[in-house]
């Protein structure tokens, strides 16, 4: 006798966004697996044409409410290739730090409000700070690390107004970046800790070959500059991107995979990926701890991105560190440069995975055309291929079960379904 | 003890900054926690209970016919309904298509349009459902919506300004950018509640918690012009504000792309 059966999670919780999990099985064949993302669109790349583009930052942060600065930096390196302008020295540290508080607080978010309950068996974080305390409050403070550094250097934690193409608007006095140095010491060894604790979890056993694809720099853990690389060695410019990644309609269905033009296959992108190809660059003390915590070269398990992400957070907190001890203010807030028209674009390291813009902008200033491909949905054909092969082994188990176990697994990209909502070819169709 | 109130935090068309801000309440968070019953939230939690709720914190806008439901199901669920954000109480910068063909959007960003359900407008929640508080801005501050809760639980209204950006400047004492500048700035007509955070950057204002109580657009407008700022960048200004679709400021958009010969 045939049995089909049909696991949902109507709404995926403790994500970023809305989305909904729906798989079939029949006698023990996965049929389908699908990730439905249904947030409604936004149209930001139709909104983008006719901007002025030193508004494009401002616009494209609100994509995002958990990674504005991403959106921010892709934004302004994008247009500032079109523009021939480059930004170097201290401008260009300064974006680091700006991005390392983005690091800490979307990760120390992801890591310590949304996904370690489910390691430790809880529905929220508000639960678990009935049991664990400290650790909650720990987490929580990490938080407020990132989001503090984005006040003081951002003007603000969520949708910054600081970021201008070509540096800043304003450059912080000397006094209000340092004056954080205290909380970033205390921060560091918080990180620490709170690594080790999340590195001594049960991580469910499943390893997949992935082709890990991340911006890789030889002089630093990359985020805003240098190439795109991947598992097997290729290395091309975030100009080439279109020419090498494609997202791709498969038959059957609505969704698009993005895929690898060359081998045809899907990709990894986020903290493993980066973690695995850049880990040479990771400043001592995050390097000394992936060591420690005996984190695989490569490693292959999904669920352990919790672990990469964490030495993520040691590590911004370390560069963020050096930046602020370093930090005298000097100089213009921004490079000025003349409008022309012309085409860039740029690749940076959102908390969640690379991602792409590109612009084009004309003689007067305004933006032609965007195309923006978020991390999250390029993730998505690489995350409903690992519940393909994560399902069989979990047959047995009840509904419930399996649908818990999946949602698990699906949050462990941190995907940021808002993002993605407005790129993914979506199924918007709505079950009740 | 009496019963905790019960807390909803529902997400439409919107980035998730707005309702994020609960979670950035780091300080106060599991006090809160201990007070109020969160019992949905999708972001922050997978305890998922049904209404009634005795309030409920929406977030984002309606473009789309489910959402259009979903929101009157909402409010039929909630006592006291606060829309968070300038997505939810303007329509948010995606009501830049209210002004545009929304097909032609549709097919610029989608390869298979037809797929997509979306509705020609993005409209603030309150033009669906009677609304209760609204809170203000792109993204909201984190302390006034801790005072919104607040308030609440003591059983008052809300206390938030209404005053204008420019009466904030004045008390941080922040040098006028307009004045001093020339730097176009909509913060004489401007709702305060950020702390007048972009003249103390070095920017003008750029419009993000909508207009004040009895903003004088047309007389900014003529400052404006005063200072060189074409009718065309002052009209994209308005619109980009994140709240272009807010009463004062599209009427006065409206008012100048109609007079432009």
């Amino acid at each position: 006798m045939s049995e089909e059966r049909t696991v949902r999670v109507e709404a995926l919780t403790r994500v970023e966004g809305e989305g909904a999990l729906h798989i079939r099985v029949n006698d023990g064949v996965i049929e389908d697996v699908q990730l439905n993302i249904y947030e409604p669109p936004r149209l930001f790349e139709a909104m983008l044409r006719g901007r002025a583009l030193e508004d494009v930052p401002d616009i494209t942060a609100r994509i995002c409410g958990i990674c504005p600065v991403a959106y921010q930096m892709s934004s302004v390196h994008a247009l500032e290739a079109a523009l021939g302008v480059q930004v170097t020295g201290d401008l260009r540290v300064l974006r680091r730090l700006l991005y390392c508080g983005e690091w800490i607080e979307s990760h120390a978010l992801h890591v310590h409000m949304l996904h370690v309950p489910d390691f430790l068996g809880f529905e929220s974080a508000l639960a678990l700070a009935k049991d664990h305390p400290d650790e909650v409050n720990r987490g929580l403070r990490l938080k407020k690390h990132g989001n503090q550094l984005l006040e003081v250097l951002g003007g603000r934690a969520v949708h910054p107004i600081n970021v201008a193409v070509g540096g800043f608007y304003h450059l912080p006095r000397r006094e209000e970046l340092t004056r954080l140095i205290p909380d970033f010491e205390w921060g560091l060894q918080a990180a620490i800790d709170a690594a080790r604790w999340v590195a001594g979890f049960d991580f469910p056993r499943f390893e997949e070959a992935y082709d890990f694809v991340a911006v890789s720099h030889p002089d630093e853990y990359a985020m805003c500059e240098g190439p795109i690389r991947t598992s097997d060695g290729m290395a091309i410019s975030a100009d080439q991107f279109e020419k090498h990644f494609r997202e791709q309609q498969v038959p059957h269905s609505t969704a698009l995979q993005a895929v690898r033009i060359d081998t045809g296959q899907t990709y990894l992108l986020g903290p493993l990926s980066r973690i695995n190809l850049n880990r040479e660059q990771l400043l001592p003390a995050a390097r000394r701890l992936a060591d420690e915590l005996n984190l695989e070269q490569p490693c292959r398990n999904i669920f352990k991105s919790i672990i990469a992400r964490s030495i993520e957070i040691v590590q911004a907190y370390e560069e963020a560190l050096s930046i602020l001890r370093d930090y005298r203010p000097a100089g213009e807030p921004r490079i000025k440069y003349e409008h022309r028209q012309g085409e860039g674009a740029a690749a940076t390291e959102a908390p969640r995975g690379l991602l792409y813009h590109r612009y084009g902008v004309n003689a007067q200033g305004f933006v032609t055309k965007a195309n923006i491909v978020p991390p999250t949905s390029q993730n998505q054909s690489q995350i409903e291929s690992d519940l393909r092969d994560y399902l069989p082994a979990l047959l047995n188990w009840s509904d419930d079960e399996v649908a818990r176990a999946c949602e698990r697994l699906v949050r462990s990209y941190d995907p940021c379904i808002s993002c993605a909502t407005h790129f993914l070819k979506v199924n918007l169709d709505r079950v009740s | 003890m009496s019963r905790k109130p019960r807390l909803a935090v529902f997400k439409f068309a919107s980035c998730d900054g707005c309702q994020l801000s609960f979670l950035a309440l780091e300080d106060e968070l599991l006090t809160l926690a201990d007070r109020i019953d969160v019992v949905y939230f999708l972001e922050a939690t997978s305890r998922v209970e049904p209404g009634p709720y005795d309030v409920a914190l929406v977030e984002g806008s309606i473009t789309t016919p489910e959402d259009a439901e979903r929101i009157r199901q909402v409010r039929r669920d909630s006592r006291f309904l606060v829309t968070i954000g300038a997505c939810a109480t303007a329509g948010g910068i995606q009501a830049l298509r209210n002004w545009a063909d929304s097909a032609e959007f549709l097919r610029a960003v989608y390869a298979s349009p037809e797929y997509i359900h979306s509705l020609a407008t993005s409209t603030p929640i309150s033009s669906h459902v009677p609304v209760d508080f609204e809170l203000r801005g792109c993204p909201i501050n984190k302390q006034q919506l801790l005072e919104v809760l607040v308030s609440l639980l003591g059983g008052r209204r809300p206390r938030t300004p209404v005053h204008s950006v420019c009466l904030e400047c004045k008390r941080r004492g922040t040098v006028c950018v307009m004045v001093a500048q020339g730097v176009p700035c909509l913060g004489p007509v401007t709702h305060d509640g950020c702390g007048a955070i972009c003249p103390s950057y070095n920017r003008g204002c750029y419009g993000c918690y909508g207009p004040c109580e009895q903003p004088n657009l047309e007389s900014l407008s003529d400052q404006c012009q005063v200072i060189g700022v074409s009718r065309e960048a002052l009209v994209r200004s308005l619109r980009n504000s994140f709240n272009g679709y807010a009463p004062e400021f599209r009427a006065e958009s409206d008012r100048l792309a109609g007079d432009r010969q």
